[in-house]
């Protein structure tokens, strides 16, 4: 198992996370048993160590940094 | 006037690679002084032109202004993958965003391109202002009697977003 950081990002307003896990399916599997994030799983992008991924086939190193974007509106 | 210089200098990041640039400010955007520092850095480059676009906060729903989060790790990548679209196309482009608090009629955005004739920047900026809205990772929030209130209405998902909420 791998220890990562999970952040929540703008509005999420939810404190940083740190888990042991080794890639994505077992992030979404602990993060849809929180309620707390409701609809932000579904409409949040994510980032390992700040690069968006579009698939949960990523496999995750120690120290990683994990960040859920949800949706922008800049300008 | 030391003390001055300083604050500033801690107040907004710049991002410089030939001519591009991307700056975050503290609150609201000083757009005269922004658009004239623009105009003089490029003004012996030989580019024949510049479109400039100035966003505005508007007064609406009641609201005293906006306020805003940025992620900058993502946003300067974001930016550099435009400024080398920007290069392929012999332009550059500009950026200038606000953090924090922005009220009625101050300026939260600018952005800008420079390139030798006048169809390629006129089609960069749409092109590069449309995908800020929908990709640049910045979070509007309505200012309403001293509270902020999350803009999800006018919010757009990234995409590819949603891939932890898929069943497993």
């Amino acid at each position: 198992m791998k220890m990562v950081r999970v952040e929540f990002l703008g509005p999420i307003q939810k404190e940083p996370i740190e888990l042991e896990i080794d890639n994505l399916n077992q992030l979404a599997q602990i993060l849809q048993q929180d309620e707390s994030l409701g609809e932000w799983l579904q409409n949040s992008a994510v980032a390992v160590n700040d690069t968006l991924v579009s698939s949960r086939d990523v496999a995750l190193k120690d120290g990683d940094k994990i960040s859920l974007l949800p949706p922008v509106c800049g300008g | 006037m030391w003390h001055l210089k300083m604050e500033i200098k801690f107040h907004f990041c710049h991002l410089y690679v030939e001519g591009d640039v991307l700056e975050l400010y503290d609150g609201a955007l000083d757009v005269p002084k922004i658009l004239k520092e623009w105009y003089e850095e490029q003004a012996q480059s030989n580019y024949g032109a510049y479109i400039p676009f100035v966003g505005t906060v508007r007064s609406e729903d009641g609201i005293d202004g906006l306020s805003f989060d940025i992620y900058e790790p993502i946003l300067e990548s974001w930016f550099a993958l435009w400024q080398e679209k920007a290069k392929e196309r012999g332009a550059i482009v500009k950026m200038a965003h606000s953090r924090g608090d922005v009220m009625l009629h101050e300026s939260s955005y600018i952005s800008a391109v420079f390139s030798p004739k006048r169809r390629v920047a006129l089609e960069l900026i749409d092109e590069f202002v449309e995908d800020f809205k929908a990709s640049a990772p910045i979070w509007k929030y309505d200012l309403i009697n001293g509270k902020r209130v999350y803009a999800k209405d006018r919010s757009t998902a990234i995409k590819g977003s949603g891939i932890l909420g898929e069943k497993i």
